[in-house]
């Protein structure tokens, strides 16, 4: 069932390299956890993105594809050693492919404790228009 | 057939050796461990100061509550899913809700009164100052 909330996960998940390409940053890259839901005329995206600041996050909707990049700083601490790890910071990416027309004017994003928030209104769909054939 | 000749001592040796080797070209990236829980947690040492630092985004500040005893700290709360009104159809649902609890032990007794908490963008981050009388002590040897 898609509605029910999953378990909390602690670990991220490892973005795969594609094929035939390289990394262009020595870090890795991870999946954010997202959910997406629909009302009758918003598409949301909910994307879980620890350490990540409203500068560094990317969004871009080409054609239908949407395409989320963000960088987390390195959360090096000045003056302490790491001694124990059970994570890193990283860059994160996404990609999504949507099925309904989107008004890409009126995109909203808003980043609140480490999520994403991604509104995608629906575009109008393009009204049947009557073409009245004056008689000559 | 070299094995004979060495003593079990210098077999050892080099055998921490390589281990040591094999850490310094993997990074951190070998010694990152599965956190057992969520929320995943670094540990950071100083002088006399320990920084934890855990990954908890979508969760408020507020509704983190933090514990020390002795030489343990626990991180507890909830992450409560989004409140929606009706006729939404989900697509995907992969960020996990509900609540949650974890210790960690900590590399010494810390003074509870001056522990400080801060969040930030999804990360928490707890520092914790060792405990005076944890401290280890100068003792000075006096000549008689």
């Amino acid at each position: 069932m898609v509605n029910e909330v999953p378990t909390l996960e602690a670990q991220k998940e490892e973005a795969p390299i594609v094929e035939g390409t390289e990394r262009t940053r020595e870090r890795r890259a991870y999946i954010p956890r997202s959910d997406i839901y629909e009302t009758d005329d918003t598409i949301v995206v909910l994307a879980d993105m620890p350490g990540v600041d409203e500068e560094s996050i990317e969004i871009t909707l080409e054609k239908n594809v949407l395409t989320i990049t963000a960088y987390a700083e390195s959360s090096d601490l000045d003056g302490y050693e790491l001694v124990y790890a059970e994570y890193e910071s990283g860059d994160y990416t996404r990609r999504f492919t949507l099925s309904d027309q989107i008004d890409q004017t009126k995109i909203e994003a808003s980043l609140r404790d480490g999520v994403l928030k991604l509104m995608l209104p629906k575009a109008e769909p393009a009204k049947a228009r009557t073409i009245k054939v004056k008689a000559g | 057939m070299y094995r004979r000749y060495l003593r079990p001592s210098l077999w050892r040796e080099m055998e921490r050796l390589q281990r040591d080797m094999n850490q310094l070209v993997g990074g951190l990236g070998s010694r990152v461990v599965t956190p057992a829980s969520f929320p995943a947690m670094n540990v950071w040492t100083g002088d006399d100061t320990a920084v934890i630092t855990a990954e908890v985004p979508g969760v408020s500040a507020d509704e983190i509550d933090i514990s020390v005893v002795g030489e343990t700290l626990t991180l507890s709360g909830e992450r409560k899913p989004e409140d929606l009104e009706g006729g939404v159809r989900y697509h995907r649902r992969e960020r996990g809700g509900g609540r949650f609890s974890r210790s960690i032990e900590l590399p010494f007794r810390v003074d509870a009164d001056k522990v400080e908490a801060a969040y930030d963008k999804g990360i928490l981050r707890v520092t914790l100052p060792r405990a005076e009388a944890d401290k280890p002590r100068k003792i000075t040897v006096r000549a008689a």
